[in-house]
């Protein structure tokens, strides 16, 4: 019969109720996690910024003030003006909204499709073949031309159905979310090949589990370490990528800040006014971060091993 | 055999050859087809189950044990493997032969199964209280609350203490002899009529294997369970089957009531075997163990001739020439060689 000392420390939250008690858990364990609760903070505080600064610092971001342009930080310009006199910090927190629903937005559409994909090859040995050639060909695709037909292509139907920012949000998002799902798939087939050799998958279903329920029960919250990992990798890229996109005249109109437009804008004057590359690098580089933190928390508070009696 | 095995009483045989077998498996192939060619892992391999009976199914690694009874269930991964042959019957069902829902059913429902590494056979991330209440939810369309009261009397029931409180524990909080006893559980959830253990005891330390083997004829003789008990420890089977069967290279050599299978060997690998087994009186000191020698058949060949032949002190041209059936010696002891080794000369063709 083993000790169990764990079951002193435990069982006061057992006493409440079972359900509750394992998100209990999930909830201690990531509190003791000091980089990821870090992270959370920034990171809240960088929403609720981006949520409700507007409205406490109510400067247009589109209003043209000429006579204040390439000015410095002032009382009423806190982050300085551009080369046209719009006021940074009304840009910054007009961008992020922006910037942060589609890092969102474009990682959980990736997220879904490349562990969708990297399930169903790695489990069924019939689609493996098909399903990673299919990925390989993505990989392959040249992304430049391909994301110049498809603007070409849906650009002005999207506008004309959804209106233009709606049109242009969803034109994005879906661009960067079926061009980035490739190396989740892979990392999740290959996760997903060495688990159904397991033996536990085997007792189940030796029990009679549907394989279905052997997918989503089994073999789904054993991948989740390298899902977390690839999704708190793929905001940053998604940001990144509709900078790119942005900056190439493919993404957002060019009077629509994001953070990638703003810190591409201000890249040709950062001998004048750095300050305009600064702040959005630095609001780029703090969301990736804390959102990296916080995955590496989610991770590590989701897996009972780590987790620790 | 040990001394603590020579403690444990034999259950007495409950005649069961006046009754219909609970399982009864009939003449089954099964071949893994490789690059290099088919491996014929399993070549018909038939035997009978009563109810209440333990059959120990004794043998080298290899030697198609496991397949044999993973093939019953369809648990292998197929392809490569492939079923050529054979038949099932569990209560006059074909289980070889029913269509994937059904035989969903009969896992967990009817037989049970215990697998051989208590480490590996739990999933890791889910609790074993969802673990266990799996099949009662599957199977007898439990709800979530008696599933969880059901498990907690099967962990009860298992020898686990406080079970109600470790059903939120995962299975990194249990021991190697605890993980087994909740993988019993999970294979005793829905009271099948035949448990099948694939070498249930190996992966744990000789006081647990004890604790392990006092559970599940405890458990046999509560339930009326039959059991197929795969193991390559003979004192276990000594102590603990009624009947027995010896395979090697994917055949069955030797089956006999175990009394008889220890007094009266025939199968000269059966004899090697028997003779291989450490003494505790007797022998002098630093006296050698006797082994086989020789290394195990690969299987890659057709099975045309006795597997064991390569490795047999009484081997003649018959046994490279022609593969033995089981045949039977006395009522309760059937043996597959052309070799009589009591008589010590060729069994009259």
């Amino acid at each position: 019969m083993p000790a169990t000392p764990s079951g002193s420390l435990t069982a006061p939250s057992r006493a409440t109720g079972r359900h509750r008690s394992l998100w209990m858990d999930v909830w201690l364990a990531f509190r003791n996690h000091t980089g990821a609760l870090a992270g959370a903070g920034v990171f809240i505080a960088i929403a609720l910024a981006v949520a409700v600064g507007p409205l406490i610092h109510t400067v247009d971001p589109h209003y043209l003030d000429i006579l204040a342009k390439n000015q410095g930080p002032s009382l009423k310009h806190p982050m300085g003006t551009d080369n046209l006199g719009r006021d940074t910090l009304a840009q910054v927190l007009a961008g992020g909204r922006i910037s942060l629903a589609v890092g969102f937005t474009a990682m959980f559409i990736a997220l879904v499709l490349g562990t969708l994909v990297g399930v169903l090859a790695g489990f069924f040995r019939g689609l493996d073949g098909l399903l990673m050639r299919l990925t390989d060909m993505f990989l392959a695709l040249p992304l430049l031309p391909l994301l110049l037909v498809v603007i070409m292509l849906f650009r002005d139907s999207l506008r004309a159905a959804f209106g233009p920012e709606t049109g242009i949000f969803l034109l994005v998002v879906f661009i960067i979310g079926i061009t980035s799902w490739m190396q989740t798939a892979r990392i999740v087939r290959g996760d997903v090949l060495a688990l159904r050799e397991r033996e536990f998958v085997t007792a189940a279903r030796s029990i009679g589990t549907r394989r279905r329920r052997i997918i989503t029960r089994h073999i789904l919250p054993n991948v989740l370490s390298p899902i977390m990992v690839s999704a708190t990798l793929g905001i940053a890229n998604a940001i990144i990528t509709e900078s790119a996109l942005s900056f190439l005249g493919l993404g957002f109109p060019p009077d629509f800040p994001t953070w990638g437009r703003l810190l591409f804008d201000g890249a040709n004057f950062i001998s004048v006014t750095p300050a305009r590359v600064l702040w959005p690098g630095l609001a780029i580089s703090l969301t990736v971060l804390s959102v990296n933190y916080i995955g590496d928390g989610l991770r590590d508070a989701l897996d009972p091993r780590l987790r620790g009696a | 055999m040990t001394a603590a095995e020579e403690d444990r009483q034999v259950e007495p045989v409950a005649g069961p050859a006046s009754r219909q077998p609970v399982l009864s498996v009939r003449d089954l192939r099964t071949r893994f087809r490789t690059p290099d060619g088919a491996v014929h892992a399993v070549n018909g391999i038939g035997f009978d189950l009563h109810e209440g009976e333990l059959l120990g199914v004794v043998g080298e690694s290899g030697s198609g044990k496991s397949v044999t009874m993973l093939s019953l269930l369809k648990l292998l991964p197929m392809p490569p493997a492939e079923i050529v042959s054979g038949q099932a019957l569990l209560d006059g069902e074909d289980l070889l032969a029913l269509d994937p829902a059904r035989l969903r059913h009969v896992r967990g429902a009817k037989v049970g199964f215990i697998f051989q590494d208590p480490m590996a056979s739990l999933n890791p991330v889910l609790s074993v209280g969802y673990q266990l209440t799996e099949p009662l939810r599957t199977h007898l369309g439990l709800s979530r609350r008696a599933a969880r009261r059901r498990a907690a009397a099967l962990l009860e029931g298992v020898g686990i203490p406080a079970a109600d409180s470790r059903l939120g524990d995962f299975p990194h909080q249990f021991s190697g002899g605890m993980r087994q006893r909740v993988m019993i559980a999970m294979a005793l959830a829905c009271d099948p009529k035949v448990l099948i253990a694939d070498e249930p005891t190996t992966a744990l330390d000789a006081t647990i294997q004890a604790q392990i083997l006092d559970l599940l004829q405890r458990l046999r003789r509560e339930r009326g369970m039959a059991i197929v008990w795969i193991t390559h420890d003979l004192g276990v089977v000594a102590g603990l089957a009624d009947r027995v069967m010896v395979m090697y290279g994917g055949q069955a050599v030797e089956r006999a009531d175990v009394r008889s299978l220890y007094a009266r060997p025939q199968h000269p690998y059966t004899r090697s075997l028997l003779r291989a087994l450490p003494k505790i009186e007797g022998g002098s000191r630093g006296e050698r163990l006797a082994s086989i020698p020789g290394q195990p058949p690969t299987l890659v060949r057709a099975p045309d001739a006795c597997p064991f032949a390569p490795r047999c002190a009484h081997a003649f041209a018959r046994c490279h020439a022609e593969n033995p059936a089981l045949a039977a010696v006395t009522e309760s002891h059937e043996v597959a060689c052309w070799y009589d080794a009591e008589a010590g000369v060729p069994r009259a063709a």
